[in-house]
């Protein structure tokens, strides 16, 4: 084992000859401002940060160990937990991923639910996003109200998945099961009234001074050291860099959806607030189109050895039995190979990247989150600041500890 | 997408054969035909096994032939068979708007290869998690420490030797 050295901020001042100038600050693990378990070890010299150090791993629980121990269909369930604000998207990468590996067909109809539930679960995360960093800058009343409509989302998971937060809604070959009756209704009524609830939204914080001066011109980040240091998402679509998965690589039937998608060259954390409001209203777009257009059909791939049979016939057919009984006991063998499959996540590129030795377990599962790679750039927007801007970039960048630490 | 998944190219002669058009084909030709160990496509990605000496030098090419954005790296572990030790680098065209995998495989005793953070510096939190939870070395790394794991951490959790519920 290489030998373990100390962190070196910490050991700094005397090594760049700044003596007793500069004071070396911690921020977290436990403050609220973090986002989770985040500790950031700042040297700064008086209120300015000269560098800035964020030390990761607290809620390490080595999901990617514990993928290569599971059936591929077992892996689901743990997908939910390294995003727990963006469920579904991590639940759809992996399954695409596999699919892909299996070359399986999957269903019009289950790819739109598919899309409909990405789009949902944008706005589910850029609420919590939107409430959260509001609270940072000291808009605390933002934070009810973003509350109010991400409680009506996790209303329409826990209707067509059971779950609010961990939905493991999407399955490898499709859907686990038909929505409810009235759930398109209930999207229906609630993209009906939300794009006013981001104009309440925007009367609160767009035309606000106190907020307006707290973001611009803060935390810049520059084109070209956003695609340096490995940024993806809004983040680096507000620094002027124009690349959205969803339009340029397209999964899921994306292609036959009309969006825009927004840009700004700004690159401050103002840039990133304007870039995620209008992805809201971009996302309501799409989840229109998908009401509106919503094919008939199945809602899973016709592979009987890898989908799990619909309940009632697994009572009446033998064929149906037998099947459930060897997935559930077995699993199904993948064809060896390797596969990486890149989504647009409501934080940035998402990507699996799932190796196969053609067995019905995963010999290898990786997942490139977007908020560790976006993590990588918070020094290049902070130093030289404020301290008190930390706070601000902190939250426009928009990071989950749960995924960067998996 | 159907229809790409289905081509598929394996070997070397038959990637050159197959896709003598592929910017990155093209480009690593053009720098170092020894360097190209292998080749394959597959479920529409094309991989391009890397002499491992020569990683830092084919990530400089196939950046100055359009791919642009380091998207991922990982490892791995083909334990007990050899070389041991595999690692993927994931590199995305923001302009050819396609993904391709650079592969570099390492031996079991002291896997050690070179670092790309002078050509991407994204790839520095990636190599700092390769090097926590496999135990390959990044020669040129500035602080190649664990990241994920706590520093006094003994052995490497994602090499197939090292249980699922940790030693006990």
């Amino acid at each position: 084992m290489t030998d373990v050295a100390g962190t070196p901020i910490l050991e700094a001042p005397e090594a760049i000859g700044a003596g007793d100038q500069h004071m070396v600050l911690n921020m977290g693990p436990q403050h609220p401002s973090t986002h989770g378990v985040l500790r950031l070890v700042l040297e700064i010299d008086g209120e300015i940060v000269v560098r800035l150090y964020p030390e990761i791993g607290y809620l390490h629980t080595g999901i990617e160990k514990t993928c290569e121990a599971k059936f591929y269909q077992q892996v689901v369930p743990l997908t939910d937990r390294i995003d727990y604000l963006s469920p579904m998207a991590n639940n759809l990468c992996y399954c695409l991923a596999v699919e892909r590996l299996l070359a399986l067909d999957i269903p019009e109809k289950a790819q739109w639910i598919r899309v409909l539930l990405s789009e949902l679960t944008r706005l589910n995360s850029h609420l919590v996003w939107l409430g959260t960093h509001a609270m940072d800058i000291g808009a605390l009343t933002v934070f009810l109200y973003t509350f109010r409509e991400r409680e009506d989302i996790l209303r329409l998971f826990e209707a067509v998945s059971g779950q609010r937060m961990m939905t493991s809604y999407f399955r490898i070959g499709g859907l686990s099961m038909e929505p409810p009756l009235d759930f398109f209704d209930r999207v229906q009524a609630f993209i009906d009234t939300f794009p006013e609830k981001i104009d309440e939204y925007e009367n609160l914080l767009t035309g606000n001074p106190i907020f307006r001066n707290r973001l611009k011109n803060v935390g810049y980040l520059s084109a070209a050291d956003a695609v340096a240091l490995g940024v993806t998402g809004p983040n680096m679509r507000g620094s002027g860099v124009d690349f959205d998965l969803r339009r340029d690589m397209p999964y899921s039937s994306y292609e036959k959806f009309q969006f825009q998608v927004p840009v700004s060259t700004d690159g401050d954390c103002w840039a990133r607030y304007l870039v995620r409001l209008v992805e809201m209203r971009e996302s309501v777009k799409i989840v229109q189109q998908a009401l509106d257009g919503m094919p008939e059909g199945p809602i899973t791939a016709d592979a009987p050895k890898i989908v799990l049979p619909d309940r009632e016939k697994m009572k009446t057919q033998m064929e149906a039995l037998i099947h459930h009984f060897k997935i559930v006991t077995e699993g199904f063998a993948v064809p060896a190979g390797e596969v990486y499959q890149g989504i647009e996540s409501p934080r940035g590129q998402m990507g699996y990247y799932v190796v196969s030795d053609g067995t019905a377990k995963p010999y290898r599962v990786h997942m490139r989150n977007p908020s560790f790679a976006n993590l990588q750039a918070l020094e290049t927007m902070c130093k030289g600041r404020m301290l008190a801007d930390v706070v601000a970039v902190v939250g426009s960048i928009d990071i989950v500890l749960g995924e960067i630490d998996r | 997408m159907a229809e790409t998944t289905k081509i598929a190219f394996t070997g070397k002669a038959a990637v050159l054969e197959g896709l003598p058009e592929h910017p990155a084909v093209k480009a690593v030709l053009a720098w170092n035909p020894e360097a190209l160990a292998d080749a394959k496509f597959d479920c529409g990605e094309l991989t391009l096994t890397i002499a491992a000496g020569q990683i830092r030098a084919a990530a400089a090419t196939v950046q100055a032939a359009g791919y642009n954005f380091f998207e991922d790296l990982t490892a791995v572990d083909w334990f007990p068979s050899s070389p041991r030790f595999q690692l993927s680098y994931h590199i995305l065209s923001h302009t050819l708007k396609e993904h391709i995998r650079l592969r570099v495989l390492l031996d079991a005793a002291s896997p050690s290869v070179e670092s790309i953070i002078p050509v991407w510096p994204s790839a520095n939190y990636y190599e700092r998690e390769v090097f926590d939870l496999f135990g390959i070395t990044f020669d040129g790394h500035p602080n190649l420490r664990r990241i994920l794991m706590p520093d006094d951490w003994q052995g490497h959790p994602l090499r197939k030797d090292y249980p699922v519920e940790g030693y006990r």
